[in-house]
């Protein structure tokens, strides 16, 4: 059995391929359903009410849609280039620290001038906890997986430090958080009596940016030449570190910015338990986007759906909330398999 | 850091305890990275590293649960292991998908999969079961040398497993005829197929069984230093050893060093907490591991020399 690269992919296969991955998973989540003692059908229907079965259920969506289109474009950016940022957890929390630091009464400015500085703040720090990583890669050939990995440990014990130390909320009654944003750093409401936030818009607003970067612009071919062909890119003239640092800001930026967003939009202060993992699931998004700005958005909004919907399963029929997390990783290995077919077929010679 | 180290911070190295404590830490460390030794030298880096040893210290730990002996659960254990492997292998071998995301695709099912699975066989448990975990064990003799004796010779039998597993994969891999084979693959596939080895079979049988040592670091968790499963318990350890990996320069011998080393300053500074402490917040030293790796790789990595077809895929006859 060998694979032979396919000289055009038909256009049945290229829908069928993602249809089948997607059965896949949700009979992989039918059998965990079962394995719990909760009825299947049942199950999937409260799922599907929990994420779009009301107005309050679309918006919860979009809510936990917006961090992940923001950490989704980050890994996709990075990816482009070949540049393995499994980082995205910590620049996210180094864009809250930034956030927080700022906007709990540090800088008092009227609310046209304090968001964008907030946000601005949130994606240098964001950018600088990627451009270290970055540079120890172009510089002394350390591998970025490793050191992105752990930096997201170091940078959630700094939180917990912080959050135990200067940033301390006096009247947060002894837990770790932070004093909560002044009124004038909050993102507007989009919906009265919803919690979806002008961090969605912003981040929609992101992923038009992205695109338009990477197709339209000389720096987003740069960033693709390298990630197709660094030896080739640099034989062009493309100065390879330069744009893989250049690739670290834009990627480490759009992480930071969804720390700010989730900080000033939704939780109104720090936590230590800011992000369930948004920065992994980033990396999930992107993927089942193939690195594609616009698919980022459909991507998250799906991978959203399920965390929220899997949420009201795992309330209405009794099955562990860890559902969601399965679902989201068999959905994201089903697809790299499904991906693969489109672009190779099996031959048994 | 630390202005002037307080004399006490020097003399807490002489402790015993802090060998014998540091010996125990190391123990899944040298597991994991012989695990993802096995794996990098055939070629494939294994990020489903942190995601396998979750897996191994919940089937470990379940297993005698339920009833069966010790050994049997590192048993099962590994196997659950080989098999997450053989799905990071089938992915990343036969299939030539990204290494690195299908490794982190693999650590993501692997970790949420033993999540439910833990809350579905206890869904309302406060304080989590507990077993009857591993005693130490002291080795007649070399136990009454003094600080070295306590330290390596009176510990769990899961430690003496680590120790021997360092000893036979030296020597299987810079020794035997299929340790030959492997290497050959992680270097150079094209002219280990010319010599008639199968490239996907070896690298598949490489993944499995490193998948299944990093299972048996993560039992020790649960069967050995503890004796119940936690959420989070794993924290970051896999990827420690990947970096540690690279520190022993891919052999097995360093690795077992690097795993010394590494834990003796884990030990150290869980000890100097409490000589400094208050003065420092206790965060600082619980980054110090994951900060002693990332330097660890910046040190080493001028010098490492990887298997040169690392992370690369083979398919026959494309060329890289």
């Amino acid at each position: 059995m060998r694979l032979e690269p396919r000289e055009r992919v038909p256009a049945w296969l290229s829908l069928l391929a993602p249809a089948c991955a997607l059965v896949a998973t949700f009979g992989a989540a039918a059998a965990l359903i079962a394995a719990a003692g909760a009825p299947v059908r049942q199950g999937f229907e409260v799922m599907l009410a929990g994420a779009l079965g009301s107005g309050f259920a679309i918006n919860e969506m979009l809510t936990r849609a917006t961090p992940l289109i923001l950490t989704g474009l980050a890994v996709s950016v990075a990816f482009r280039a070949r540049l393995w940022n499994i980082g995205a957890e910590g620049q996210l929390y180094m864009g809250a620290l930034a956030a927080t630091a700022l906007g709990t009464g540090l800088v008092d400015l009227p609310a046209f001038l304090l968001l964008p500085l907030l946000v601005a703040a949130g994606a240098l720090a964001g950018a600088a906890m990627l451009a270290w990583p970055a540079l120890l890669k172009t510089r002394l050939g350390v591998d970025e997986v490793v050191v992105t990995l752990l930096s997201n440990f170091l940078v959630a014990l700094l939180v917990a430090m912080l959050l135990e130390g200067p940033l301390k909320d006096p009247m947060g009654l002894g837990w770790p958080q932070s004093e909560p944003v002044v009124a004038a750093g909050e993102l507007p409401k989009l919906v009265p009596g919803m919690r979806l936030h002008a961090g969605f818009v912003l981040a929609l607003a992101l992923a038009l940016a992205t695109w338009i970067v990477m197709s339209r612009t000389t720096l987003g071919l740069r960033i693709r030449a390298v990630g197709l062909n660094a030896v080739a890119a640099r034989f062009a003239g493309i100065g390879v570190g330069r744009t893989i640092l250049w690739t670290a800001l834009l990627s480490g930026g759009l992480a930071g910015i969804a720390g700010v967003s989730e900080v000033a939009g939704l939780k109104g202060n720090l936590t230590t338990d800011l992000s369930p993992g948004f920065g992994y699931a980033g990396i999930v998004v992107a993927t089942l986007a193939r690195l594609h700005p616009g698919g980022v958005v459909l991507s998250a909004i799906f991978v959203a759906g399920i965390f929220v919907g899997a949420d009201a399963m795992s309330r209405g029929v009794g099955v562990p909330s860890y559902i969601a997390d399965v679902i989201v990783a068999a959905a994201l290995l089903s697809m790299l398999v499904a991906l693969l077919f489109l672009r190779y077929r099996v031959s048994r010679r | 850091m630390i202005p002037a180290i307080p004399w006490e911070a020097i003399e807490l190295l002489a402790q015993a305890s802090l060998w014998v404590a540091a010996v125990r830490i190391a123990t899944p460390l040298v597991f994991g990275t012989l695990g993802e030794l096995i794996c990098e030298r055939a070629g494939v880096l294994n990020l489903g590293i942190e995601g396998i040893m979750v897996v191994g210290a919940l089937v470990g730990w379940f297993a005698v649960h339920q009833g069966a002996d010790l050994w049997t659960g590192v048993l099962l254990a590994a196997l659950a292991g080989a098999a997450f492997g053989f799905l990071q292998a089938l992915l990343t071998v036969p299939l030539a998908l990204s290494q690195h995301v299908a490794g982190i695709g693999v650590t993501l099912l692997a970790t949420s999969l033993s999540y439910y699975a833990y809350r579905l066989a206890f869904p309302k448990v406060t304080t989590p079961p507990r077993i009857e975990a591993f005693k130490p064990v002291a080795v007649p003799w070399l136990s009454e040398i003094p600080v070295v004796g306590p330290a390596l010779f009176v510990q769990t039998p899961l430690t003496y497993l680590a120790l021997g597993a360092v000893v036979v994969v030296a020597w299987f891999l810079h020794r035997t005829p299929a340790g030959l084979a492997l290497r050959m693959v992680g270097e150079n596939p094209e002219a280990a197929e010319a010599q008639g080895i199968d490239v996907i079979r070896t690298r598949i049988a490489a993944v499995c069984a490193g998948s299944a040592l990093m299972a048996v670091g993560g039992a020790f968790l649960t069967m050995s230093a503890f004796d119940a499963f936690y959420f989070g318990m794993v924290n970051g350890r896999g990827w420690i050893c990947i970096a540690l990996v690279v520190f022993a320069s891919w052999n097995p011998l360093k690795a077992l060093f690097g795993a010394l080393l590494f834990a003796a300053l884990d030990a150290w500074q869980l000890r100097l907490q409490q000589v400094v402490g208050g003065d420092v917040p206790y965060q600082v030293f619980l980054m110090m591991p994951y900060a002693l790796s990332i330097l660890a790789l910046v040190v080493m990595s001028r010098r490492a020399a990887s298997p040169r077809a690392l992370m690369a895929p083979y398919v026959k006859g494309e060329r890289r």
